[in-house]
C-alpha cells in the first residue's frame, strides 16, 4: 500500500500541513502536494473506474499524460469535474470526488462490463445499435446518455473570475526544464526579448529527480543558478504554472495560467489566457514515458518508472513498499535506485532485454537487486491492488516461469520526445529508430509569414533523452550514467495469448485494448485516422499523450508494415485541456458584446422601456403602462399613433453620406434605381442588390447637395453596407471620385408621426414645414425649437410624418422637448413593434422579414424601384438568368385569415400532391404577420406562387397540431391604398 | 491567427484586426455578360495548395481593402500592395516565382 515516507520530498512543506476530503473521507497532505501525491500519501490507490469497463484504476503518470486519476473538485458554483489529480495543486479545504462509478467506488454495478469484455469490443456501438430503427431513439439512446461523460455536469454557473492578457515577445519559450533554462539563457544574452513558460509550479523538470551535473554543478544547482540569472535580466520573463496550450499560425501562441486555482474565492482570476505573439517558439517540453502493454498493466498500483521515482523523491510519497521494475530500457533502472534509496524494496528488475549490462544495472546489481533479462510480464495479479506479478520469457506466449509477490509495478516502455507544439501548426516529424520514437524534423520545421521556422525544438522534445547530449546542445558539459540502448517492446510477452491481450490496456481512459486495434486492423481499418475513431485509441482527455505510440507500433505490427509507414494521428491545440472560463474570459453577462446605445437611451429605460435587441442595438419594442401587456401597449401606441402624434427613436437607422463628383455615378450602381437624377431636397426609396442579384438592404437616399446624397440603410445593415460600397470603390472602382463616411452615430432621429404631427413641429417652430414648403419625400435644413435639425418628409407607417435628425449630442433635449411640446397633441412614444405593424398595415416590406438572402425585389411587386434605362447596377446580370425571370417564383401578396385571427409566422400554402419524402407540395408561406389594431383583425404578407394574379383565392396554411388555418389572397396594402394619409 | 501588413498604414496586423474578402483579381462580368462568364465570376474560386492571391480588408484598423499572395500550405506570405490594380506586382511574381519555382501563375 501507497504511503507518506518519514522523510524525502524535496517539493513539500512538511511544517505547512493542508486539510482535504476524498468522497467526503478527510485527508491530509502538504503544501507542495498535488492532488495525486496527497491521495497516493494518504494510502488511496484506487482513485476512480475506467470509462467502459469500470475497471478500478489508480494512479499511472505523475504529469499531464495522467489518464486515470481526475477527480470532481468543489462544490456547487466551484464544482468542476474530470480534474486531473496530477496537475492540480493541494490547498486547504479541497474537495474530490472520485468519478465513473455507481452506487459507489468500491461497489459499482458497472463492473458488470469487465466480465462482458467480450461484448464491448472495438466499434461495439456501431455495430450493436443499428436495428431495430426504433430503437434506438426509445432504447439504445436514454441508456447510453445515461452511462456516457466522465465527471458530472456543474449545476450552477461559475462563480470565478477568467481573464486575457497579451504579449509580445521576440523567443518563447515552452518549458522550464534543463533544456529550456539553456535555450533560454542563450537567446537572452543576445538582448533579445525572452519570455519562458512552466506548466508546472516548479523550474527544472525531471533532472533534479534523475540527478547528474551540469557545468561541474549537482543539477538542481545549476537550475537554481540559471533561474536566478534569468531573473536578473530586464529582457526576460518567467512565468510558472503557465502551459503553452497551443501553438498556431505566424507564431501566435496561446498560453495558459493558472493563478487563483489553489486559492479559491480570494478575487483573484481563477485562469489567465495568454495571448502571445512570438518571433521564435523554442519547444522545451521534454518527453513523455511509456507504458508497457501487459495483461493487467492497469491494476491499481501498476506505474510508469518515471512516476514511481517523482512520488518517492518530489513528495516523500512511497507508491508500494515492494516494487517490480519492468523495462525495455535503462532509465527505468534510476526508479529501482530511488526506491532503495528511499528504504523500500525492489523485489526484482524484470528487463525485457536478452542482455541488461550497462553501468545502471550493475549499480543495481550491486546493491544485491535481482535482474531477470529476457523476462516480461505475464500477468499483474490482483484487481483493486497490485498483490503480485506473473513472470514468462518476454520472447515466448506467455508461460508463467516465476511468480513475484509485490504492491507496485513501476514499467517503462521507453520515452516519446514531447511534439505536439511543434506539430500543431505544421511542423513534420521523422521516426528515430534507435530510440523507438518520433522526433521533430528540423529540416521541416513550422513556418512563419516570411517562410522562416517559427519553432525550434531543445532537450528531449528534440529526441535527446539524456542529460550530456541535452547540455551539449546548448554547449554545456554534463555527466550522468551513460545508458545502454532500448529495445522496443509494444506487446509483452511478444507472442502473447488472447486472454492476455484483451487486458493489455492501451488508452486507459477509453479502455482500448491491443486486441482492440487488432481487431480494428482486421477489419479494414488501415488508417491511423479511423483506427483512432473507430476504437476511441488517444480520444480520451489525455489525447494519447500516455501510449499513442503504442497504439501506433501495435496497428504497425497487425498491417505488417513499419510505424513510419502508418504515422501518427493529427495534434491539435489545446496541449491539455483549458477551462472555458479562459476561453471565454471576461465576455459574459452584461459585456458579451457591446451594447451601443442610442443618445435616448437612458430616457427610455426611465420610461419603462421593454428592449428588443436589433444588432448591437436596444430599441425600444413597447412602453407598457402599469397593468398593460406587451401586446396591449403596442395596440395603444399605434391607435394614438394614427389618431394624434407618435415618437420613435430612429437614431439607430444606418446614414451614410456619400459625397463627391462622382457620387450620383456610383450610387447608380450601387441601387436598383436611379439616384444621379434625383434633385437636391429630394428623397427616394431605393433597394441595394448584392452582385448575385439577391435583395440586401433599403432605405431613403436623399440628394442632399449638388455633390452629397445621404443614404439611410437598415438599423442592423449600416456597418455591412458602409463597407460594401467601400468594397465596391476600393476594388473594381476606383477610379472614381467619391467619398463615404457612416454617420450613423452622429446624428439623432426621431419620427414624428401622425396626424398632429405637424401641429406639433409648428409649435416647435423655426422652419417651415408647412405642406407646401415640406412636401412628401423632400428635404429642408434649419432649425426647430432652437435644434439643428434635418428634417425628411417621409413615412414608413402610412400618416403624415416627419424623420428629424439633430446633432447626437442634441438628440435626448430635442426628444424631451418633442414630448413636452407634444403632451397637448396626445404624444407618446413608439416602439418597434408598432412600427412593424403599421409598415405591413401599408404593405411594406422589412428587410429580414419579406427579404432572407433567396429573394429578389422583382419577387417583392417593387419592379417599379428597378431602373430600366440604366445599362448597369449591382445584381443587374444576375437578375438576368433563367431563374430570376421565371414567373413561376413566388410573389408577394397580403394574406387574410377567413377567421379573422392571426397566421403564425413562417407557415407554408401547401398544393396539391406529395413530394418523394412524403412532405405535402407547398405554393408560399408566410413572411410577416401581425395583429392589426386598425383593421381590428390579423394581417399578413407572404410569398406566393403566381399570387398577384390569385387575388381572392384561399389557401390551406397547416399549422401546429394538425390545424389547417384558411387564409384569402389580398392586396398587402391593408390601410390607406391611395396614400392619402401620408401626403398632406 | 495570421499577421499581413498593411500596405496602407503599414502596420503589422493581426489576422483579428482583418476581415477575408475571398480571391483577388476577379474580373467582373455585369449586363450582357455571357452565361458561362458570369458563372464563373460569380461562383468559380480556385482553392489550391501552395500560392493563393486573397482580398482582405484593415476593417479595424485604416479601413482599406488590399490584396495578399499567400501560400496555403506553409502560410508564407510573401508581400501584400493595394487593391487598386488589376495585377500583381512584377516584383512579387518574381519573388514567388523564385521561393515556389513550379508555380504556374496567378490566373
Amino acid at each position: 500500500m501507497s504511503t507518506r515516507l518519514a522523510k524525502g520530498g524535496r517539493l513539500i512543506d512538511r511544517a505547512k500541513p493542508l486539510n482535504f476530503t476524498f468522497n467526503d473521507k478527510p485527508l491530509r497532505g502538504y503544501a507542495g502536494d498535488t492532488l495525486a501525491s496527497a491521495l497516493l500519501g494518504a494510502g488511496q490507490v484506487m482513485l476512480g473506474r475506467s470509462f467502459k469497463y469500470h475497471r478500478p484504476r489508480g494512479l499511472v503518470a505523475s504529469g499531464v499524460e495522467e489518464p486515470n486519476a481526475l477527480v470532481g473538485l468543489g462544490r456547487n458554483a466551484r464544482f468542476e469535474p474530470d480534474q486531473r489529480t496530477t496537475t492540480t495543486e493541494l490547498f486547504e479545504g479541497a474537495e474530490t470526488r472520485s468519478q465513473n462509478h455507481w452506487p459507489s467506488l468500491d461497489f459499482d454495478v458497472g463492473e458488470i462490463n469487465d466480465k462482458l469484455y467480450k461484448f464491448f469490443p472495438a466499434g461495439f456501438y456501431y455495430k450493436t445499435f443499428m436495428f431495430p430503427r426504433f430503437a434506438w431513439k426509445h432504447l439504445f439512446e436514454p441508456i447510453v446518455r445515461q452511462s456516457a461523460g466522465l465527471g458530472g455536469v456543474p449545476r450552477e454557473a461559475d462563480v470565478d473570475r477568467y481573464e486575457q492578457a497579451y504579449a509580445y515577445t521576440d523567443v518563447l519559450v515552452a518549458g522550464g526544464g534543463v533544456a529550456g533554462l539553456a535555450a533560454a539563457l542563450r537567446e537572452a544574452r543576445t538582448g533579445k526579448r525572452v519570455m519562458v513558460l512552466e506548466q508546472t509550479p516548479h523550474w527544472g523538470g525531471r533532472a533534479p529527480v534523475d540527478g547528474g551535473q551540469i557545468d561541474g554543478q549537482a543539477a538542481a544547482d545549476w537550475i537554481s543558478n540559471a533561474v536566478q540569472t534569468l531573473e536578473g535580466m530586464d529582457n526576460v520573463t518567467l512565468r510558472t504554472r503557465t502551459m503553452l496550450a497551443g501553438l498556431h499560425d505566424h507564431g501566435y501562441a496561446i498560453g495558459y495560467q493558472s493563478v487563483g486555482d489553489a486559492t479559491p474565492g480570494d478575487g483573484r482570476p481563477r485562469h489567465r489566457l495568454w495571448r502571445i505573439r512570438a518571433g521564435l517558439t523554442i519547444t522545451a517540453t521534454g518527453a513523455i514515458e511509456r507504458p508497457l502493454a501487459f495483461a493487467g498493466n492497469d491494476v491499481p498500483g501498476v506505474m510508469l518508472a518515471g512516476a514511481v521515482r517523482d512520488y518517492i523523491v518530489n513528495w516523500g510519497v512511497s507508491p508500494g513498499d515492494r516494487t517490480v521494475i519492468v523495462t525495455n530500457n535503462d532509465d527505468a533502472y534510476r526508479t529501482a535506485l530511488a526506491v532503495l534509496d528511499a528504504g523500500l524494496t525492489v523485489a526484482a528488475v524484470i528487463d525485457a532485454r536478452e542482455h541488461a549490462s550497462g553501468p545502471l544495472a550493475q549499480k543495481l546489481r550491486e546493491r544485491g537487486v535481482r535482474v531477470l533479462e529476457g523476462r516480461g510480464i505475464a500477468k499483474v495479479h490482483g484487481r483493486k491492488a497490485v498483490t503480485g506479478v506473473a513472470i514468462c520469457a518476454q520472447a515466448g506466449e506467455g508461460g508463467v516461469v516465476e511468480q513475484i509477490a509485490c504492491d507496485c509495478v513501476a514499467m517503462s516502455g521507453g520515452w516519446s520526445p514531447v511534439v505536439h507544439l511543434w506539430s500543431h501548426c505544421g511542423g513534420k516529424l521523422t521516426w528515430d529508430n534507435t530510440h523507438a520514437m518520433f522526433r521533430p524534423d528540423p529540416d521541416r520545421p513550422p513556418l512563419g509569414d516570411a517562410g522562416q521556422p517559427l519553432a525550434r525544438a531543445v532537450g528531449a522534445a528534440n529526441g535527446l533523452l539524456t542529460l550530456p547530449e541535452i547540455m551539449a546542445e546548448a554547449d554545456l558539459p554534463a555527466v550522468a550514467e551513460p545508458e545502454a540502448p532500448l529495445a522496443p517492446v509494444w506487446v509483452m510477452p511478444a507472442g502473447a495469448k488472447e486472454a492476455l491481450k484483451f487486458k493489455s490496456f492501451l488508452d486507459y481512459q477509453n479502455d482500448v485494448k491491443v486486441s482492440d486495434v487488432q481487431l480494428a486492423a482486421r477489419e479494414g481499418y488501415e488508417s491511423v485516422e479511423h483506427t483512432k475513431r473507430y476504437t476511441t485509441l488517444g480520444m480520451a482527455t489525455d489525447q494519447g499523450k500516455l501510449s499513442n505510440i503504442n497504439g501506433l507500433a501495435v496497428l504497425s505490427d497487425a498491417l505488417g508494415q513499419p510505424i513510419p509507414a502508418t504515422g501518427t494521428t493529427t495534434f491539435r491545440p489545446p496541449y491539455t485541456p483549458i477551462s472555458f472560463g479562459a476561453i471565454a474570459a471576461e465576455a459574459r453577462g452584461e459585456i458579451f458584446q457591446p451594447l451601443r446605445r442610442t443618445p435616448m437611451h437612458a430616457w427610455h429605460e426611465s420610461h419603462g422601456v421593454a428592449w428588443e435587441p436589433v444588432g448591437l442595438w436596444r430599441r425600444p419594442y413597447t412602453y407598457p403602462r402599469t397593468g398593460e401587456s406587451h401586446r396591449t401597449a403596442v395596440n395603444r401606441e399605434i391607435t394614438n399613433t394614427r389618431s394624434n402624434v407618435g415618437l420613435l427613436d430612429a437614431s439607430t437607422l444606418g446614414k451614410i453620406l456619400v459625397k463627391g463628383p462622382d457620387a450620383g455615378r456610383f450610387l447608380d450602381l450601387m441601387y436598383t434605381n436611379m439616384m444621379s437624377t434625383l434633385p437636391v431636397g429630394k428623397c427616394r426609396y431605393g433597394l441595394m442588390c448584392n452582385d448575385n442579384g439577391f435583395l440586401m438592404d433599403d432605405g431613403v437616399v436623399v440628394r442632399l447637395s449638388e455633390d452629397s446624397w445621404l443614404c439611410h440603410t437598415t438599423s442592423g445593415g449600416a456597418d455591412r453596407i458602409h463597407g460594401h460600397m467601400e468594397d465596391w470603390l476600393q476594388c473594381e472602382w476606383w477610379d472614381f471620385k467619391v467619398y463615404t463616411a457612416n454617420l450613423t452615430e452622429q446624428f439623432a432621429q426621431v419620427a414624428v408621426v401622425g396626424p398632429k404631427a405637424r401641429l406639433l413641429l409648428e409649435k416647435l417652430g423655426g422652419m417651415d414645414v408647412s405642406a407646401e414648403a415640406l412636401p412628401f419625400m423632400t428635404f429642408a435644413e434649419g432649425t426647430l425649437g432652437g435644434f439643428d435639425a434635418r428634417v425628411f418628409r417621409i413615412s414608413f407607417s402610412g400618416e403624415l410624418s416627419y424623420e428629424i435628425a439633430v446633432p447626437a449630442a442634441q438628440g435626448l433635449a430635442f426628444w424631451q422637448a418633442l414630448h413636452d411640446a407634444g403632451a397637448e397633441f396626445g404624444a407618446m412614444p413608439y416602439g418597434t413593434e408598432a412600427l412593424h405593424v403599421m409598415r405591413a398595415e401599408k404593405g411594406f416590406i422589412m428587410i429580414g422579414d419579406e427579404s432572407d438572402g433567396t429573394v429578389i425585389p422583382q419577387d417583392l411587386g417593387l419592379s417599379w424601384a428597378i431602373s430600366k434605362k440604366k445599362a448597369d447596377y449591382i445584381g443587374k446580370r444576375a437578375q438576368e438568368r433563367s431563374h430570376m425571370t421565371d414567373p413561376d417564383r413566388w410573389q408577394l401578396v397580403g394574406l387574410e385569415t377567413l377567421d379573422g385571427l392571426v397566421l403564425p409566422d413562417g407557415v407554408y400554402a401547401v398544393a396539391d400532391g406529395y413530394n418523394a419524402n412524403g412532405q405535402r407540395h407547398t405554393q408560399g408561406r408566410v413572411t410577416s404577420t401581425y395583429f392589426s389594431p386598425t383593421l381590428g383583425r390579423g394581417i399578413a404578407m407572404g410569398l406566393v406562387k403566381h399570387g398577384p394574379a390569385r387575388m381572392g383565392e384561399v389557401l390551406d396554411f397547416p399549422a401546429d397540431k394538425g390545424a389547417v388555418i384558411k387564409a384569402r389572397i389580398v392586396d398587402p396594402v391593408f390601410y390607406d391604398k391611395e396614400g392619402k394619409k401620408q401626403n398632406v | 491567427m495570421l499577421t499581413l501588413q498593411c500596405p496602407y498604414c503599414g502596420a503589422r496586423v493581426e489576422e483579428t484586426e482583418l476581415a477575408p474578402g475571398g480571391e483577388a483579381h476577379l474580373k467582373r462580368f455585369g449586363p450582357g455578360s455571357s452565361d458561362a462568364d458570369f458563372e464563373s465570376y460569380m461562383f468559380a474560386r480556385k482553392n489550391p495548395k501552395g500560392v493563393h492571391f486573397e482580398r482582405w480588408r484593415h476593417a479595424y484598423g485604416c479601413g482599406k481593402w488590399f490584396l495578399a499572395a499567400r501560400c496555403t500550405a506553409t502560410l508564407e506570405v510573401f508581400g501584400t500592395y493595394p487593391a487598386q490594380t488589376t495585377e500583381p506586382p512584377a516584383d512579387l511574381i518574381a519573388k514567388i516565382k523564385e521561393k515556389r519555382p513550379t508555380w504556374e501563375g496567378y490566373k
